[in-house]
């Protein structure tokens, strides 16, 4: 059992391991969304009030309106005035989704080229089949991750001053659940799905609600209550949460631990609950 | 215990019934053949026994064990060489290798020595380190078969094997084929489109046409059944007329004068020519030239299907074309 989901997965691995254009895209695709996306939305400048107004103002209102519009945002923002620092920490949870959609997508793929036959003859679970899948789109996931937290630091991404290694497992952790769950629901997508269009379309459909009914982009707490309410069901704004949290505490404003605690019993429960559809879907259901 | 054995076993998809009660079975240490033109349910019938698609109705054993109710143990015991490829294009030959034996639970010591082995008889040991996206179609091939011996299965099924070998390749392919059955017990159920192959190769036959079969024994059995042979005898001549005579030989039918040449249809030929040999010889006569003709697969194949194989080769290759420049553009995209 173990034996055969490694040997998946490594094969996995290798694949995209191996091209230098995956790499490639893998590089670039956070480069683009951070650069492009985090820097063009400066939500803060759009709030703000121009210098010569400023200057008018006696220096005592001056002082409070700045705090006073600066506590706004930082409660907006979770912790940080900048919205770059705010996006890039949400931008964790969407490349995670996006590897996430490729795993539905390697299904098609192997079926289309014939691999899932050979893993369907097998005297191997279904289940095997979808561990694997699911674990190397979660290494793929985590490793893209990292590569976004570091290109995110050259775009200047501001940690929280009480930022520390513990934070940034708790980040790792938080993702690597999302990712687990997230996989486990494009794979089981794909049981039947003999053409890369319709997992493709399938994706696409998904991805943008996922994506914007969350807090990884932008605040819930400006969006309708609908809207909000839609969020609250979404994991990644769950995932994106402790992410932000741990980024963004300092020294004056700590953590608050039961909602890191709360954070956490969600995404396990997706990653379990995805994982073992997925699981069930593919004994039942997985077709050459 | 059959190897195989299935009975009435039917699949049917929509309004289309691809296979139609089919019962049969297969001894250990038999290879059978599974002959029919396009579309006549062979794969159809080998996915049901391959555990990859499900029955409609019917009951199908493989081993001993229930293709639907012990799925898992049918899996252990067979091994499957597909007609589409299923080689990993990314990976180097080596690497499809040993990824196959994990997945057979083949301990990898054990792999190791028989890929070396089994990759050295379809001569690709000097391409193992390569990556599959580099062979040709043979080679790919050729890999697809390794794989599919690696964890020596009990009963192995071969769709189309040998499509697009070349014959050098193809025969030593089949004299390991059969070694391994000698030595492991290994069943042998093939489908092919190569006549002369399945007459050589095959212990039994059974000929499938629109999901049913309508034929089945060996080789030798369904040739016999056509009528028997035929034998072209060329006295001197001025030879005195021999029909009556000829006829009354035992094994004799049927027998046609022109001349001094007859045209005899015989059962068992190559006994019947020293019988005519000696009559005439006897009477003083002499022989000019004396030939054999067997029928062959291809003839008992028209027979039951009404088509030529010919014409399906023909199509079947352009077929076999047109799915690879398919396979070659789904791997560009």
């Amino acid at each position: 059992m173990i034996g055969e989901v490694v040997a998946l997965t490594v094969r996995e691995v290798k694949k995209w391991g191996r091209s230098k254009f995956i790499l490639f895209i893998m590089l670039i695709q956070p480069t683009v969304w951070l650069g492009l996306f985090g820097k063009s939305f400066n939500l803060r400048g759009i709030a703000s009030i121009p210098p010569d107004v400023i200057e008018q103002l006696p220096p005592a209102l001056r002082t409070s309106l700045a705090s006073a519009f600066n506590d706004y945002l930082s409660g907006l923002f979770g912790g940080t005035v900048d919205y770059f620092t705010y996006m890039a920490a949400g931008m964790l949870s969407v490349i995670v989704l996006f590897t996430a959609m490729f795993s539905g997508m390697s299904v098609v793929w192997d079926r289309r080229l014939g691999f899932l036959t050979k893993m369907l003859v097998a005297p191997i679970s279904r289940g095997s089949i979808v561990i694997a899948k699911m674990s190397s789109s979660v290494l793929r996931g985590m490793f893209q991750a990292i590569l976004v937290f570091g290109i995110a630091f050259l775009f200047g991404l501001q940690v929280g001053n009480a930022f520390n290694i513990l934070d940034l497992l708790g980040i790792f952790a938080s993702l690597f659940l999302l990712s687990m769950g997230l996989s486990s629901i494009f794979i089981s997508l794909s049981m039947r799905v003999t053409n890369w269009e319709t997992q493709m379309a399938l994706a696409n459909l998904l991805n943008l609600p996922l994506m914007f009914a969350s807090n990884a982009l932008f605040p819930i707490k400006q969006m309708p209550d609908w809207l909000q309410n839609v969020a609250r069901f979404n994991p990644i704004t769950y995932a994106t949460d402790a992410t932000r949290t741990f980024m963004l505490h300092s020294n004056s404003n700590p953590f608050d631990t039961s909602v890191i605690i709360f954070d956490f019993q969600v995404l396990i429960l997706f990653a379990l609950v995805s994982t073992l559809i997925g699981v069930f879907a593919a004994s039942k259901g997985l077709r050459q | 215990m059959y190897a195989v054995e299935t009975k009435d076993l039917t699949k049917v998809f929509g309004s289309l019934v691809a296979v139609d009660k089919v019962s049969f079975t297969l001894e250990e240490g038999e290879i059978f053949g599974f002959l029919g033109p396009n579309g006549a349910g062979k794969t159809t019938t080998i996915n049901m026994l391959t555990t990859l698609q499900k029955p409609t109705s019917g009951i199908a054993k493989v081993a001993g064990f229930d293709v639907v109710k012990e799925s898992d143990k049918v899996r252990r015991s067979l091994g499957l060489v597909p007609q589409d490829l299923t080689v990993d294009e990314d990976l180097t030959g080596w690497e499809n290798m040993m990824l196959q034996s994990k997945l057979y639970h083949v301990p990898s010591d054990v792999a190791k020595e028989r890929a070396v082995v089994v990759l050295e008889l379809v001569d690709l040991l000097d391409a193992v380190d390569r990556k599959v996206d580099t062979y040709s179609g043979g080679m790919r091939k050729r890999l697809e078969l390794a794989e599919g011996l690696i964890h020596y299965p009990k009963v192995l099924f071969l769709d189309e094997p040998t499509l697009g070998l070349d014959v050098q390749t193809r025969s030593v392919m089949w004299q390991y084929i059969k070694r391994l059955r000698e030595e492991q017990k290994m069943t042998i159920f093939l489908t092919t489109h190569y006549m002369d192959e399945a007459d050589k190769l095959c212990d039994r036959i059974a000929i499938i046409d629109h999901g049913k079969i309508v034929t089945t024994g060996t080789p030798y059995q369904l040739k016999d059944d056509l009528g028997g042979d035929l034998i072209d005898l060329k006295l001197t001549d001025g030879a005195p007329d021999l029909t009556k005579i000829l006829s009354s030989i035992p094994l004799i039918g049927d027998v046609k004068r022109n001349g001094a040449s007859y045209r005899i249809r015989v059962r068992k030929g190559e006994e019947a020519v020293p019988d005519i040999l000696e009559v005439i010889i006897n009477m003083k006569l002499e022989v000019k030239s004396v030939s054999l003709e067997k029928p062959t697969l291809d003839q008992v194949y028209l027979n039951h299907t009404g088509r030529s194989l010919r014409d399906d080769q023909t199509h079947n290759q352009s077929e076999d074309a047109f799915r690879r420049r398919i396979q070659m553009r789904r791997s560009r995209a």
